[in-house]
């Protein structure tokens, strides 16, 4: 009996169109992860089992760490107006050049009056320089930190039109009142609620 | 797709010298090994690195008195955070009955217990009391918020009372003697 020829099929696949649908899924995940900033504080947040997680815009967050108190202002455009605002009740101009700068720049812990020098420099002056001492936030009369926020929700208002999200990133040794100061700046501008930032812990414990 | 056509075209006749045909397929099997590698990796890390946020309301500052809410003694648990990781808890009033000092370990036995026993006798849920004192640290703050947020003792926010003054004479007292103020 004659066998009946099975036909041989190739083994190989083309994967031309395969690798071209990878890369270019490959892309786009580069292109929209936000590449992650280096902190100038450096913080070790407590562990929680929290699942929440924090908004993309419309939040500030007041890290707290090593007796200093460092601001972040997420999204560029709200930083922006936020300089603007800060500049005109405290009768800085920043130029266009130094509002770039500012909208770039990750959480900063300058007094007003440094700010300007400050965001003269180039990255690596800016961590010698010494001028990061935090922002002030102790006297009545010159609670920085109280005017940022003030600012900050003010833009914020403006450009998104939803309420700001005030969150605190501590660090996991800080005593407690240093905490407590910073609450009471929120509290101080009817801020009741706000998030603790934490870092994500599996399961129980 | 990758192939070129590398045969000749007319396939003219004639003795030509042959060249040998080499293959133009490229492997790609490892190039989108990679590739999906890193797409996962890309996509696992921008989910994964925005932060947790543990939520926490307070009352307002200078509320009026007519929001105010009158706790009852028999339903509230008070928990003051003092020195070196140590809790000291107590039922109901201050003064009455002696805290318990307890580490970090044991607050959820006894949050599970306490709220079983305020539920069986009085038949309301259990309300605490959060009193973090200048000797915690933020560390142990977040960390009774999320025993009380795991226990699921409080069915609202657990109120937090993070004002010194409003550390009691007797609670001070107590601590300071047990050396955790």
């Amino acid at each position: 009996m004659a066998k009946a020829k099975v036909k041989r099929t190739s083994t190989s696949i083309d994967m031309t169109a395969m690798c071209d649908v990878s890369f270019l899924l490959l892309t786009f995940f580069i292109l929209t992860a936000t590449a992650r900033q280096p902190d100038p504080l450096e913080i070790a947040t407590p562990s929680s089992t929290v699942q929440y997680k924090l908004p993309d815009k419309g939040v500030v967050i007041v890290s707290v760490g090593k007796g200093k108190v460092f601001l972040d202002i997420v999204g560029q455009d709200v930083k922006r107006a936020t300089l603007q605002k800060m500049g005109a009740s405290y009768g800085v101009t920043f130029t266009e050049e130094e509002t770039k700068r500012f909208s770039v720049l990750p959480a900063f812990g300058v007094p007003i009056g440094n700010l300007k020098q400050f965001l003269a420099m180039d990255g690596p002056q800016r961590e010698k320089s010494g001028l990061q001492t935090g922002i002030p936030l102790d006297s009545t009369k010159n609670n920085e930190l109280f005017n940022w926020l003030k600012e900050a929700r003010l833009a914020n208002g403006e450009i998104y039109g939803i309420d700001l999200n005030a969150a605190i990133k501590g660090d996991g040794k800080t005593e407690y009142p240093a905490i407590r100061k910073v609450v009471d700046v929120f509290q101080n501008q009817k801020i009741n609620k706000f998030s603790l930032i934490t870092s994500s812990e599996g399961g129980g414990e | 797709m990758a192939e070129l056509d590398t045969s000749s075209g007319g396939g003219k006749k004639g003795g030509k010298v042959r060249t040998k045909k080499q293959a133009t397929k490229v492997d790609l099997t490892a190039m989108v090994d990679l590739a999906f590698l890193l797409i996962t990796f890309f996509m696992l890390t921008t989910s994964l690195s925005k932060p947790a946020a543990m939520e926490i309301a307070k009352p307002d500052k200078d509320a009026k008195d007519e929001n105010r809410l009158e706790l009852r003694e028999s339903q509230t648990m008070t928990i003051l955070l003092g020195k070196d990781d140590k809790i000291a808890w107590y039922m109901g009033e201050a003064g009455k009955s002696a805290p318990t000092i307890e580490g970090f370990g044991d607050i959820r036995s006894s949050l599970l217990s306490n709220k079983k026993k305020v539920k069986e006798s009085t038949g309301r849920d259990i309300v605490i009391i959060v009193k973090p004192t200048d000797a915690s640290t933020y560390k142990n703050f977040v960390d009774i918020m999320d025993e009380i947020a795991i226990t699921k003792t409080n069915i609202s926010a657990p109120a937090v009372d993070d004002d010194p003054k409003h550390i009691l004479d007797s609670e001070r007292d107590f601590m300071k003697s047990k050396g955790i103020f």
